[in-house]
């Protein structure tokens, strides 16, 4: 079967333009994970942009409180991204706070009311707009991983059903590697703990976020796994600053990397 | 008392230097997250429950002045005196001019937050009365002349040995004997000679119940009925959100509290009291103490749902490395993260930044109250009251530019993947991202807008050559 292309979805009678959103730290620090990005779209036939000025979307600002910042900063991201049909990043907690926390700065705006609904995450792009069941290619990942669920993308983002939470079981994650051979999927010990990064918080509070981010990668540790596997760079940063300070192992690794099939070489 | 001079930073990193007992810390807190999910799963309409209590509370504030005088006008029936406190110091006067008018010498507590908040035991001791803590981990703190550090488990912080001791220099039990049955059977003794020799009791109030007058007390020692029904006089503080409409609404919260706060079906006691015993008196003193202000306040009202069942504390996996004492306000954690900020934000702001933001606490709670977003609403307060400290306030000014200005973002970018590869190991090891046990990041030698720059160069170069 041939993966369906975006211009034939029922939803988007014309070809669909994505505009790609590649948070400031990705850009800067993980441009492997933006490039996956692009290229799994594209060879799913969508039609992407990127536009360059594009800067941040103003969480940092924000959790601070600067509400000034993160106002203009919301203003801006809306007068870039509006005239796309989907505006799409490999980040649950950029999308997050784009999708979740600019009512509290520019609700009053129509333009990013138009905007807001448009705005995916990449995962839930793939599942809920291109309804992929099939990948471009086909991907053998004959490797043992762990889920790490990043906080805002579980808790705002729904990617799974919390653990505090008393509903049915799900996970997006899980749900999507199921497309991909070989790979033996494993959840660690308290499955959705905070590997904590929290944005400033990390240098915030470098002790008491460097000790959650070391039971964390413990806990993905005791599970056998080779890779730590989740959907937001900033969580496999931070896990990642651990690992390599203690030599460990693990890796960390974005799960559209393994859906590109360049997860091995990364 | 606690320290309301703590920052929390320091305070946890302080804590964290012990990692053994840091991590029986994590675990033991944990454990009690983990009795609770086993609880809540139980239920099928859990979380229907928590719809429920989040409505029947919303509602209740909407409308709390004139539940609060249904309450006090049939607290009064059943022949009750009540008593209105617009502050602390107030509610402190009201209860010592109560003792002090019946030459009470021995006061016997069961476990009040609200009386913690106040100040109440430091208060009534310097007038010469003898306050005694009856729960037993509040007996313990007591004992060591410290604040509880969780507002359910107030000595969650100690260890049995620990408590073997203090029990030895305290109450004359055996060294080094760590049994808890032992050391429970010794507080008990010592607990039950106060109970006989008190002249009054006093409790705080879990939920008060306007269409009756009555206020109902939850505990799992049975210490609050003995407090009351022993002494003459029962004095009940409550602060003035307890408050809930029915009788009927009271099973949606009696059935969420224990679940929540310790993994149990239900407290030990719930005992409800409407009228002072034969022969005794009843006395309820409503506390606002700056819930008014915050009832008034759209961002953070939502705070005054609060049942006080502390599950927010026990899935913080912040609070479960840092320990309560690391907090600046009386009640610690999450819910204390907003309250404290809400009552004092020079005093307590340190505690809003001390979140990752990870939202366990608001899927916790029984009330739905939507504590990490309070969090990082008391930020705004902050950044706005210039409470930031210099550095980190300029570097978001910094920040704010450049997201505006993308070219310079973007060559701020490769600046710093260009320079940090360069940089000496010995000075970036004291930085706060790496003192602690983290590397650096590898720096790319390209941006992805480079590379896309490229591909997209090489794109039309193939084209043109086509």
């Amino acid at each position: 079967m041939q993966p369906v292309p975006c211009s034939s979805l029922s939803e988007a009678p014309r070809t669909m333009k994505i505009g790609l959103f590649i948070p400031c730290f990705i850009n800067e620090l993980f441009p492997h994970v933006a490039m996956a990005t692009l290229e799994l779209l594209e060879s799913l036939g969508c039609e992407v942009a990127f536009p360059m000025e594009q800067s941040c979307c103003g969480q940092p600002l924000a959790n601070n409180g600067d509400s000034k910042g993160a106002c203009d900063a919301a203003r801006r991201f809306t007068g870039v991204f509006q005239q796309y049909d989907y505006v799409v990043a490999p980040s649950g907690s950029c999308v997050s706070h784009v999708t979740h926390h600019y009512d509290w700065y520019i609700a009053d705006d129509p333009a990013y009311q138009q905007l807001k609904p448009k705005v995916y995450e990449i995962i839930e792009f793939l599942q809920d707009v291109l309804k992929l069941e099939k990948l471009p290619k086909p991907v053998y990942f004959p490797h043992k991983v762990s889920i790490h669920q990043s906080c805002h993308g579980l808790r705002e983002l729904h990617h799974a059903s919390p653990s505090e939470l008393m509903i049915p079981y799900q996970s997006r994650l899980e749900n999507i590697l199921k497309l991909v051979d070989g790979v033996e999927v494993l959840l660690p010990e308290r499955r959705d703990e905070c590997c904590g990064f929290g944005g400033t918080f990390c240098v915030d509070e470098p002790e008491l976020s460097t000790a959650m981010g070391e039971d964390r990668v413990a806990q993905h540790e005791a599970t056998g796994a080779e890779y730590i596997v989740g959907a937001d760079p900033s969580c496999l940063m931070h896990m990642g600053g651990i690992i390599r300070h203690q030599g460990k192992r693990i890796r960390p690794l974005h799960i559209v990397e393994i859906l590109t099939g360049r997860g091995a070489g990364a | 008392m606690k320290d309301d001079s703590v920052k929390h930073p320091q305070a946890a990193a302080e804590f964290l230097k012990d990692r053994a007992q840091a991590k029986w810390h994590d675990s033991a807190i944990w454990w009690v997250r983990q009795k609770r999910d086993a609880q809540a799963k139980q239920l099928p309409e859990w979380e229907e429950l928590r719809r429920l209590a989040r409505e029947i509370k919303a509602h209740t504030l909407s409308q709390l002045d004139d539940y609060l005088a249904q309450f006090e006008a049939n607290a009064q029936n059943n022949g009750v005196t009540v008593h209105w406190a617009a502050d602390a110091d107030e509610h402190n006067r009201i209860v010592h001019s109560i003792l002090a008018a019946r030459q009470v010498k021995k006061l016997v507590k069961s476990k009040s937050m609200l009386t913690e908040e106040c100040g109440l035991n430091p208060y009534l001791e310097q007038r010469g009365i003898e306050v005694v803590d009856t729960d037993l981990g509040e007996r313990i703190v007591q004992l060591r002349h410290e604040a509880p550090s969780h507002i359910v488990m107030p000595a969650i912080h100690l260890k049995k040995e620990q408590i073997s001791e203090l029990f030895h220099k305290e109450l004359g039990t055996e060294a080094g004997n760590n049994d808890p049955t032992y050391l429970t059977h010794a507080a008990r003794a010592n607990l039950r000679e106060h109970f006989l020799t008190a002249d009054a009791g006093l409790t705080g109030v879990n939920f008060a119940i306007a269409e009756t007058g009555g206020v109902v007390v939850c505990t799992n020692e049975g210490n609050a009925d003995l407090g009351t029904s022993l002494p003459p006089i029962h004095i009940a503080s409550m602060g003035l959100e307890k408050i809930i409409p029915k009788l009927e609404h009271l099973g949606v919260f009696t059935r969420l509290l224990a679940r929540s706060a310790i993994g149990s079906p239900v407290t030990t006691y719930t005992s409800h009291f409407h009228q002072a015993r034969p022969g005794g008196e009843m006395h309820i003193v409503i506390v606002d103490n700056g819930r008014s202000d915050i009832l008034g306040n759209e961002d953070f009202y939502q705070s005054l749902r609060c049942i006080r069942c502390g599950a927010c504390m026990n899935t913080c996996p912040v609070y479960r490395r840092s320990s309560g004492f690391s907090y600046s306000y009386i009640i610690p954690g999450p819910i204390g993260s907003t309250l404290g900020p809400s009552r004092d934000m020079k005093k307590h702001g340190s505690m809003a930044f001390a979140c990752s933001t990870c939202g366990s606490c608001s899927n916790v709670c029984p009330v739905k109250i939507n504590l990490h977003e309070q969090l990082v609403l008391h930020r705004k307060k902050a950044f706005d009251q210039n409470l930031l400290p210099t550095g980190k306030k300029m570097g978001l000014l910094a920040m704010r530019f450049l997201t505006q200005h993308p070219a310079l973002f973007d060559l701020g970018g490769k600046v710093m993947r260009k320079v940090v590869p360069i940089i000496p190991e010995s000075l970036t090891r004291h930085s706060a991202w790496s003192r602690a046990g983290r590397d650096l990041p590898p720096m790319p030698a390209q941006s992805f807008k480079e590379q896309y720059q490229q591909r997209s160069q090489n794109k039309q170069d193939k084209e043109e050559q086509q």
